[in-house]
Protein backbone atom coordinates (compact mmCIF):
# COMPACT_ATOMS: atom_id res chain seq x y z
CA UNK A 1 0.00 0.00 0.00
CA UNK A 2 1.00 3.56 -0.45
CA UNK A 3 1.29 4.80 3.14
CA UNK A 4 1.01 8.47 4.00
CA UNK A 5 4.48 10.02 4.35
CA UNK A 6 4.98 12.92 6.71
CA UNK A 7 6.34 15.88 4.74
CA UNK A 8 9.41 17.79 5.85
CA UNK A 9 8.81 21.28 7.11
CA UNK A 10 11.11 24.09 6.07
CA UNK A 11 11.38 27.79 6.75
CA UNK A 12 9.11 30.09 4.73
CA UNK A 13 12.14 31.77 3.11
CA UNK A 14 15.94 31.76 3.25
CA UNK A 15 18.58 34.45 3.59
CA UNK A 16 22.33 34.89 3.75
CA UNK A 17 23.10 35.33 7.44
CA UNK A 18 26.85 35.88 7.36
CA UNK A 19 29.82 36.07 5.04
CA UNK A 20 33.57 35.53 5.47
CA UNK A 21 36.67 35.39 3.32
CA UNK A 22 40.27 34.25 3.35
CA UNK A 23 42.95 35.74 1.09
CA UNK A 24 46.36 34.08 0.97
CA UNK A 25 49.18 36.14 2.48
CA UNK A 26 51.36 36.24 -0.62
CA UNK A 27 50.48 39.11 -2.96
CA UNK A 28 51.67 38.62 -6.54
CA UNK A 29 52.03 41.82 -8.59
CA UNK A 30 51.92 41.90 -12.39
CA UNK A 31 55.71 42.34 -12.44
CA UNK A 32 56.11 38.78 -11.19
CA UNK A 33 53.81 37.44 -13.92
CA UNK A 34 56.00 39.22 -16.50
CA UNK A 35 58.90 36.94 -15.62
CA UNK A 36 57.15 34.12 -17.45
CA UNK A 37 55.19 35.76 -20.28
CA UNK A 38 55.84 38.44 -22.85
CA UNK A 39 53.38 41.09 -21.71
CA UNK A 40 53.24 44.35 -19.76
CA UNK A 41 51.68 45.72 -16.61
CA UNK A 42 49.76 48.17 -18.81
CA UNK A 43 48.34 45.41 -21.04
CA UNK A 44 47.26 43.28 -18.10
CA UNK A 45 45.59 46.24 -16.38
CA UNK A 46 43.73 47.50 -19.43
CA UNK A 47 42.62 44.05 -20.67
CA UNK A 48 41.65 42.58 -17.33
CA UNK A 49 41.71 45.26 -14.62
CA UNK A 50 44.04 43.11 -12.52
CA UNK A 51 47.01 44.67 -10.74
CA UNK A 52 47.70 42.05 -8.06
CA UNK A 53 46.41 38.66 -7.01
CA UNK A 54 47.02 36.34 -4.05
CA UNK A 55 48.71 32.99 -4.53
CA UNK A 56 48.48 30.45 -1.76
CA UNK A 57 51.54 29.01 -0.04
CA UNK A 58 51.99 25.35 0.86
CA UNK A 59 50.19 25.77 4.20
CA UNK A 60 47.24 27.54 2.62
CA UNK A 61 45.52 24.42 1.37
CA UNK A 62 41.99 24.24 -0.01
CA UNK A 63 40.80 22.87 3.35
CA UNK A 64 42.76 25.40 5.41
CA UNK A 65 41.51 28.43 3.49
CA UNK A 66 37.97 27.07 3.64
CA UNK A 67 38.07 26.58 7.41
CA UNK A 68 39.33 30.16 7.83
CA UNK A 69 36.65 31.70 5.61
CA UNK A 70 33.89 29.50 7.03
CA UNK A 71 34.82 30.35 10.61
CA UNK A 72 34.41 34.04 9.83
CA UNK A 73 31.09 33.50 8.04
CA UNK A 74 29.71 31.47 10.94
CA UNK A 75 30.79 34.14 13.45
CA UNK A 76 29.35 36.86 11.20
CA UNK A 77 26.03 35.00 11.26
CA UNK A 78 26.15 34.96 15.07
CA UNK A 79 26.31 31.18 15.12
CA UNK A 80 28.78 28.50 16.18
CA UNK A 81 30.07 25.54 14.15
CA UNK A 82 27.65 23.16 15.93
CA UNK A 83 24.75 25.11 14.43
CA UNK A 84 25.85 24.28 10.87
CA UNK A 85 23.86 21.37 9.55
CA UNK A 86 25.04 21.13 5.97
CA UNK A 87 28.33 21.96 4.25
CA UNK A 88 28.56 22.58 0.49
CA UNK A 89 31.94 23.28 -1.07
CA UNK A 90 32.23 24.64 -4.61
CA UNK A 91 35.71 24.12 -6.05
CA UNK A 92 37.60 22.94 -9.13
CA UNK A 93 41.04 22.91 -7.54
CA UNK A 94 40.79 20.27 -4.84
CA UNK A 95 42.99 17.56 -6.26
CA UNK A 96 41.39 14.49 -4.73
CA UNK A 97 38.33 13.35 -6.56
CA UNK A 98 37.29 11.35 -3.54
CA UNK A 99 36.45 11.88 -0.76
CA UNK A 100 34.84 15.30 -1.07
CA UNK A 101 36.80 18.01 0.73
CA UNK A 102 33.51 19.16 2.33
CA UNK A 103 33.54 16.34 4.89
CA UNK A 104 37.05 17.19 6.10
CA UNK A 105 36.11 20.87 6.34
CA UNK A 106 32.94 20.08 8.30
CA UNK A 107 34.93 17.91 10.66
CA UNK A 108 37.70 20.45 11.16
CA UNK A 109 35.17 23.17 11.87
CA UNK A 110 33.63 21.00 14.59
CA UNK A 111 30.28 20.93 12.85
CA UNK A 112 29.38 17.42 14.04
CA UNK A 113 28.00 15.10 11.35
CA UNK A 114 26.32 17.35 8.79
CA UNK A 115 25.65 16.25 5.23
CA UNK A 116 28.66 17.52 3.25
CA UNK A 117 29.56 17.39 -0.41
CA UNK A 118 31.44 19.20 -3.17
CA UNK A 119 29.99 21.02 -6.17
CA UNK A 120 31.70 21.15 -9.56
CA UNK A 121 30.25 24.11 -11.42
CA UNK A 122 33.28 26.20 -12.32
CA UNK A 123 32.95 29.91 -11.63
CA UNK A 124 29.21 29.46 -11.06
CA UNK A 125 29.90 27.02 -8.22
CA UNK A 126 29.11 29.48 -5.46
CA UNK A 127 25.78 30.62 -6.92
CA UNK A 128 24.86 26.99 -7.60
CA UNK A 129 25.61 26.27 -3.93
CA UNK A 130 23.59 29.27 -2.80
CA UNK A 131 20.63 27.96 -4.79
CA UNK A 132 20.91 24.48 -3.29
CA UNK A 133 21.23 25.96 0.20
CA UNK A 134 18.11 28.05 -0.24
CA UNK A 135 16.24 24.95 -1.36
CA UNK A 136 17.47 22.93 1.63
CA UNK A 137 16.46 25.61 4.13
CA UNK A 138 13.00 26.17 2.70
CA UNK A 139 12.40 22.47 2.14
CA UNK A 140 13.45 21.63 5.67
CA UNK A 141 16.41 19.29 5.22
CA UNK A 142 18.75 21.79 6.92
CA UNK A 143 18.39 24.93 8.98
CA UNK A 144 21.84 26.48 8.57
CA UNK A 145 23.80 25.67 5.45
CA UNK A 146 27.44 26.65 5.00
CA UNK A 147 28.31 27.40 1.36
CA UNK A 148 32.01 27.72 0.59
CA UNK A 149 33.70 28.72 -2.67
CA UNK A 150 37.42 27.92 -2.59
CA UNK A 151 40.20 27.76 -5.18
CA UNK A 152 43.92 27.38 -5.55
CA UNK A 153 43.88 28.24 -9.24
CA UNK A 154 47.61 28.97 -9.15
CA UNK A 155 48.02 25.18 -9.11
CA UNK A 156 46.07 24.96 -12.37
CA UNK A 157 47.70 27.93 -14.08
CA UNK A 158 50.20 27.49 -16.86
CA UNK A 159 52.52 30.34 -15.91
CA UNK A 160 53.79 30.51 -19.48
CA UNK A 161 50.38 30.79 -21.12
CA UNK A 162 49.93 34.41 -22.17
CA UNK A 163 46.17 34.05 -22.27
CA UNK A 164 45.71 32.97 -18.65
CA UNK A 165 48.92 33.44 -16.62
CA UNK A 166 47.81 36.83 -15.29
CA UNK A 167 44.16 36.00 -14.68
CA UNK A 168 43.84 33.59 -11.82
CA UNK A 169 44.13 33.91 -8.06
CA UNK A 170 43.58 31.87 -4.91
CA UNK A 171 41.30 32.29 -1.93
CA UNK A 172 38.14 31.19 -0.15
CA UNK A 173 34.81 32.82 0.55
CA UNK A 174 31.88 31.48 2.54
CA UNK A 175 28.34 32.31 3.54
CA UNK A 176 25.84 30.81 5.95
CA UNK A 177 22.31 30.49 4.58
CA UNK A 178 19.47 30.13 7.09
CA UNK A 179 15.78 30.76 7.70
CA UNK A 180 14.03 34.06 7.03
CA UNK A 181 10.54 35.46 7.51
CA UNK A 182 10.75 37.47 4.29
CA UNK A 183 12.11 36.55 0.84
CA UNK A 184 15.84 37.39 0.85
CA UNK A 185 17.15 35.19 -1.96
CA UNK A 186 15.23 35.67 -5.19
CA UNK A 187 14.55 33.07 -7.88
CA UNK A 188 17.74 31.73 -9.45
CA UNK A 189 18.10 31.97 -13.21
CA UNK A 190 20.55 29.22 -14.06
CA UNK A 191 21.61 26.80 -16.71
CA UNK A 192 24.38 25.28 -18.79
CA UNK A 193 25.57 25.40 -22.39
CA UNK A 194 27.40 22.17 -23.01
CA UNK A 195 27.93 23.02 -26.66
CA UNK A 196 30.54 25.49 -25.37
CA UNK A 197 32.23 22.97 -23.07
CA UNK A 198 35.52 23.36 -24.91
CA UNK A 199 35.82 27.13 -24.40
CA UNK A 200 37.13 26.88 -20.81
CA UNK A 201 38.65 23.61 -19.75
CA UNK A 202 41.42 21.70 -18.07
CA UNK A 203 44.00 20.93 -20.75
CA UNK A 204 44.34 17.23 -19.94
CA UNK A 205 42.38 14.73 -17.86
CA UNK A 206 44.20 13.34 -14.83
CA UNK A 207 44.42 9.87 -16.31
CA UNK A 208 47.01 10.96 -18.87
CA UNK A 209 49.44 10.22 -16.08
CA UNK A 210 48.50 6.56 -16.01
CA UNK A 211 51.52 4.75 -17.33
CA UNK A 212 53.09 7.97 -18.65
CA UNK A 213 56.49 9.26 -17.75
CA UNK A 214 55.60 12.38 -15.69
CA UNK A 215 58.35 14.29 -17.46
CA UNK A 216 56.64 13.78 -20.80
CA UNK A 217 53.32 15.21 -19.65
CA UNK A 218 52.81 18.84 -18.80
CA UNK A 219 50.78 19.31 -15.61
CA UNK A 220 47.14 20.06 -16.48
CA UNK A 221 46.09 23.71 -16.48
CA UNK A 222 43.01 25.75 -17.28
CA UNK A 223 42.89 27.08 -20.83
CA UNK A 224 40.25 29.16 -22.53
CA UNK A 225 39.20 30.71 -25.78
CA UNK A 226 39.32 34.21 -24.35
CA UNK A 227 37.37 36.07 -27.00
CA UNK A 228 34.62 33.47 -27.26
CA UNK A 229 34.19 33.52 -23.50
CA UNK A 230 34.31 37.30 -23.42
CA UNK A 231 31.61 37.53 -26.09
CA UNK A 232 29.41 35.04 -24.25
CA UNK A 233 29.87 36.87 -20.96
CA UNK A 234 29.11 40.38 -22.20
CA UNK A 235 26.18 39.31 -24.35
CA UNK A 236 24.50 36.26 -22.85
CA UNK A 237 25.33 36.88 -19.19
CA UNK A 238 24.00 40.41 -19.22
CA UNK A 239 20.70 38.90 -20.37
CA UNK A 240 20.78 36.30 -17.59
CA UNK A 241 21.47 39.04 -15.04
CA UNK A 242 18.48 41.00 -16.34
CA UNK A 243 16.30 37.88 -16.13
CA UNK A 244 17.30 37.42 -12.49
CA UNK A 245 16.26 41.01 -11.76
CA UNK A 246 12.95 40.47 -13.55
CA UNK A 247 12.34 37.17 -11.76
CA UNK A 248 12.83 38.91 -8.41
CA UNK A 249 10.61 41.82 -9.45
CA UNK A 250 13.46 44.27 -8.87
CA UNK A 251 14.42 47.15 -11.15
CA UNK A 252 18.01 48.32 -11.63
CA UNK A 253 17.04 51.45 -9.67
CA UNK A 254 16.13 49.39 -6.63
CA UNK A 255 19.53 47.67 -6.50
CA UNK A 256 22.17 48.77 -4.00
CA UNK A 257 24.96 46.49 -5.15
CA UNK A 258 26.11 44.40 -8.10
CA UNK A 259 28.39 41.47 -7.32
CA UNK A 260 29.24 39.61 -10.53
CA UNK A 261 31.80 36.84 -10.78
CA UNK A 262 35.17 38.59 -10.95
CA UNK A 263 36.33 37.26 -14.33
CA UNK A 264 37.55 40.42 -16.02
CA UNK A 265 36.96 44.12 -15.22
CA UNK A 266 36.00 44.66 -18.85
CA UNK A 267 33.18 42.12 -18.52
CA UNK A 268 31.98 43.89 -15.36
CA UNK A 269 32.03 47.30 -17.10
CA UNK A 270 30.15 45.94 -20.08
CA UNK A 271 27.48 44.34 -17.88
CA UNK A 272 26.95 47.61 -16.00
CA UNK A 273 26.18 49.29 -19.32
CA UNK A 274 23.94 46.51 -20.58
CA UNK A 275 21.94 46.49 -17.34
CA UNK A 276 21.87 50.31 -17.27
CA UNK A 277 22.86 50.27 -13.61
CA UNK A 278 22.48 53.70 -12.05
CA UNK A 279 25.43 55.47 -10.40
CA UNK A 280 24.29 54.69 -6.87
CA UNK A 281 24.75 50.93 -7.33
CA UNK A 282 27.97 49.78 -5.62
CA UNK A 283 29.85 47.51 -8.01
CA UNK A 284 32.22 44.81 -6.76
CA UNK A 285 35.62 45.34 -8.39
CA UNK A 286 37.56 42.98 -6.20
CA UNK A 287 39.26 41.52 -9.28
CA UNK A 288 41.77 44.39 -9.26
CA UNK A 289 43.61 42.99 -6.25
CA UNK A 290 42.29 39.42 -6.20
CA UNK A 291 42.27 38.22 -9.81
CA UNK A 292 39.78 35.62 -10.93
CA UNK A 293 39.27 33.18 -8.06
CA UNK A 294 36.49 31.22 -9.78
CA UNK A 295 33.97 29.92 -7.22
CA UNK A 296 35.48 32.03 -4.42
CA UNK A 297 35.09 35.34 -6.23
CA UNK A 298 31.52 36.28 -5.31
CA UNK A 299 31.66 35.65 -1.55
CA UNK A 300 35.11 37.30 -1.41
CA UNK A 301 33.81 40.33 -3.29
CA UNK A 302 30.68 40.44 -1.12
CA UNK A 303 32.75 40.35 2.03
CA UNK A 304 34.94 43.20 0.77
CA UNK A 305 32.03 45.36 -0.35
CA UNK A 306 30.55 45.08 3.16
CA UNK A 307 33.88 45.45 4.99
CA UNK A 308 34.75 48.65 3.11
CA UNK A 309 31.31 50.14 3.70
CA UNK A 310 30.46 50.35 -0.01
CA UNK A 311 27.43 48.21 0.78
CA UNK A 312 25.69 47.48 4.05
CA UNK A 313 23.66 44.77 5.69
CA UNK A 314 20.12 44.70 4.33
CA UNK A 315 21.12 46.09 0.95
CA UNK A 316 19.73 44.49 -2.19
CA UNK A 317 22.38 42.92 -4.43
CA UNK A 318 22.44 41.12 -7.76
CA UNK A 319 24.88 38.20 -7.88
CA UNK A 320 25.83 36.28 -11.02
CA UNK A 321 28.31 33.45 -11.46
CA UNK A 322 29.39 32.10 -14.86
CA UNK A 323 32.21 29.99 -16.20
CA UNK A 324 33.51 26.62 -17.30
CA UNK A 325 30.78 24.30 -18.49
CA UNK A 326 29.67 26.68 -19.64
CA UNK A 327 27.41 27.23 -16.64
CA UNK A 328 25.73 30.21 -15.03
CA UNK A 329 23.47 31.21 -12.15
CA UNK A 330 22.14 34.60 -11.09
CA UNK A 331 19.86 35.82 -8.29
CA UNK A 332 18.93 38.90 -6.29
CA UNK A 333 19.82 38.64 -2.60
CA UNK A 334 19.60 40.69 0.57
CA UNK A 335 23.09 41.23 1.92
CA UNK A 336 23.94 39.86 5.37
CA UNK B 1 14.71 46.43 -44.68
CA UNK B 2 18.40 46.05 -45.37
CA UNK B 3 20.58 49.00 -44.39
CA UNK B 4 22.64 50.94 -46.94
CA UNK B 5 26.39 51.37 -46.58
CA UNK B 6 25.82 54.91 -45.39
CA UNK B 7 23.38 53.79 -42.72
CA UNK B 8 25.76 51.05 -41.60
CA UNK B 9 28.67 53.44 -41.19
CA UNK B 10 26.45 55.81 -39.24
CA UNK B 11 25.33 52.93 -37.03
CA UNK B 12 28.90 51.72 -36.51
CA UNK B 13 29.94 55.25 -35.61
CA UNK B 14 27.28 55.39 -32.90
CA UNK B 15 28.32 51.99 -31.58
CA UNK B 16 32.03 52.89 -31.51
CA UNK B 17 31.16 56.16 -29.81
CA UNK B 18 29.14 54.34 -27.16
CA UNK B 19 31.79 51.69 -26.50
CA UNK B 20 35.09 53.54 -26.95
CA UNK B 21 34.03 57.18 -26.60
CA UNK B 22 35.36 58.10 -30.06
CA UNK B 23 33.63 61.11 -31.68
CA UNK B 24 31.08 59.94 -34.27
CA UNK B 25 32.67 62.02 -37.05
CA UNK B 26 36.02 60.22 -36.65
CA UNK B 27 34.52 56.90 -37.64
CA UNK B 28 35.21 56.80 -41.40
CA UNK B 29 35.44 53.95 -43.89
CA UNK B 30 39.23 53.95 -44.08
CA UNK B 31 39.81 54.08 -40.31
CA UNK B 32 41.35 51.05 -38.60
CA UNK B 33 39.53 50.06 -35.41
CA UNK B 34 42.68 49.31 -33.42
CA UNK B 35 45.18 51.76 -34.91
CA UNK B 36 42.99 54.83 -35.48
CA UNK B 37 39.98 54.44 -33.22
CA UNK B 38 41.45 53.02 -30.01
CA UNK B 39 39.17 50.00 -30.17
CA UNK B 40 41.19 47.13 -28.65
CA UNK B 41 40.49 43.42 -29.18
CA UNK B 42 37.94 43.25 -26.37
CA UNK B 43 36.14 46.48 -27.35
CA UNK B 44 36.01 45.03 -30.86
CA UNK B 45 34.06 42.07 -29.48
CA UNK B 46 31.61 44.52 -27.93
CA UNK B 47 31.34 46.45 -31.19
CA UNK B 48 30.62 43.22 -33.03
CA UNK B 49 27.98 42.13 -30.53
CA UNK B 50 26.26 45.51 -30.81
CA UNK B 51 26.48 45.47 -34.61
CA UNK B 52 24.95 41.98 -34.74
CA UNK B 53 21.95 43.21 -32.75
CA UNK B 54 21.54 46.38 -34.72
CA UNK B 55 21.95 45.04 -38.25
CA UNK B 56 20.61 41.53 -37.74
CA UNK B 57 23.80 39.77 -38.87
CA UNK B 58 25.92 36.97 -37.43
CA UNK B 59 29.64 37.74 -37.25
CA UNK B 60 31.51 34.63 -36.03
CA UNK B 61 34.72 35.05 -33.99
CA UNK B 62 36.79 33.74 -36.89
CA UNK B 63 35.55 36.51 -39.17
CA UNK B 64 36.06 39.27 -36.61
CA UNK B 65 39.83 39.05 -37.12
CA UNK B 66 39.43 40.12 -40.76
CA UNK B 67 37.48 43.26 -39.94
CA UNK B 68 40.40 45.66 -39.67
CA UNK B 69 38.73 48.87 -40.84
CA UNK B 70 35.31 50.41 -40.58
CA UNK B 71 34.99 49.75 -44.32
CA UNK B 72 35.70 46.02 -43.81
CA UNK B 73 32.96 45.85 -41.20
CA UNK B 74 30.49 47.83 -43.31
CA UNK B 75 31.11 45.57 -46.33
CA UNK B 76 30.72 42.46 -44.21
CA UNK B 77 27.43 43.66 -42.78
CA UNK B 78 26.19 44.77 -46.20
CA UNK B 79 26.87 41.29 -47.59
CA UNK B 80 25.56 39.26 -44.66
CA UNK B 81 22.60 41.19 -43.29
CA UNK B 82 19.31 39.31 -43.23
C1 LIG C 1 42.08 36.71 -21.68
C2 LIG C 1 41.74 38.01 -22.35
C3 LIG C 1 42.05 39.19 -21.44
C4 LIG C 1 42.59 38.11 -23.61
O1 LIG C 1 42.27 39.27 -24.33
P1 LIG C 1 42.05 39.18 -25.91
O2 LIG C 1 41.79 40.54 -26.38
O3 LIG C 1 41.03 38.15 -26.19
O4 LIG C 1 43.47 38.70 -26.39
P2 LIG C 1 43.89 38.10 -27.79
O5 LIG C 1 44.46 36.77 -27.53
O6 LIG C 1 42.83 38.24 -28.80
O7 LIG C 1 45.06 39.07 -28.15
C5 LIG C 1 44.87 40.42 -28.54
C6 LIG C 1 46.24 41.05 -28.73
O8 LIG C 1 46.93 41.11 -27.47
C7 LIG C 1 48.12 40.33 -27.54
N1 LIG C 1 48.23 39.58 -26.28
C8 LIG C 1 47.63 38.43 -25.94
N2 LIG C 1 47.95 38.07 -24.69
C9 LIG C 1 48.78 39.03 -24.24
C10 LIG C 1 49.45 39.25 -23.02
N3 LIG C 1 49.32 38.40 -21.98
N4 LIG C 1 50.19 40.34 -22.89
C11 LIG C 1 50.34 41.23 -23.90
N5 LIG C 1 49.75 41.08 -25.08
C12 LIG C 1 48.96 40.00 -25.25
C13 LIG C 1 47.95 39.43 -28.71
O9 LIG C 1 49.21 39.08 -29.25
C14 LIG C 1 47.14 40.28 -29.65
O10 LIG C 1 47.96 41.22 -30.27
P3 LIG C 1 47.79 41.55 -31.82
O11 LIG C 1 46.40 42.06 -31.97
O12 LIG C 1 48.84 42.58 -32.07
O13 LIG C 1 48.01 40.27 -32.53
C15 LIG C 1 40.26 38.07 -22.72
O14 LIG C 1 40.00 37.27 -23.83
C16 LIG C 1 39.33 37.67 -21.59
O15 LIG C 1 39.47 38.10 -20.48
N6 LIG C 1 38.32 36.86 -21.90
C17 LIG C 1 37.38 36.42 -20.94
C18 LIG C 1 37.98 35.33 -20.18
C19 LIG C 1 37.35 35.07 -18.88
O16 LIG C 1 36.89 35.94 -18.21
N7 LIG C 1 37.36 33.80 -18.52
C20 LIG C 1 36.88 33.34 -17.29
C21 LIG C 1 35.43 33.22 -17.32
S1 LIG C 1 34.95 32.41 -15.86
Amino acid sequence: MTAKIKPSKGAPYARILGVGGYRPTRVVPNEEILKYIDSSDEWIRTRSGISTRHWAGPQETVAEMSVEAAGKAIADAGLTAEDVDAVLVATVSHFKQTPAIATEIAHRLGAGKPPAFDISAGCAGFTYGLTLAKGMVTEGSAKYVLVIGVERLSDLTDKEDRATAFLFGDGAGAVVVGPSDVPAIGPTVWGSEGDKAETIKQTLPWDVYRGANPEDVRFPAITQEGQAVFRWAVYEMAKVAQEALDAAGITADELDAFIPHQANMRIIDSMIKALKLPEHVAVARDIETTGNTSSASIPLAMERLLATGQAKSGDTALVIGFGAGLVYAAAVVTLP
Amino acid sequence: MAATQEEIVKGLAEIVNEIAGIPVEDVQLDKSFTDDLDVDSLSMVEVVVAAEERFDVKIPDDDVKNLKTVGDAADYILKHQA
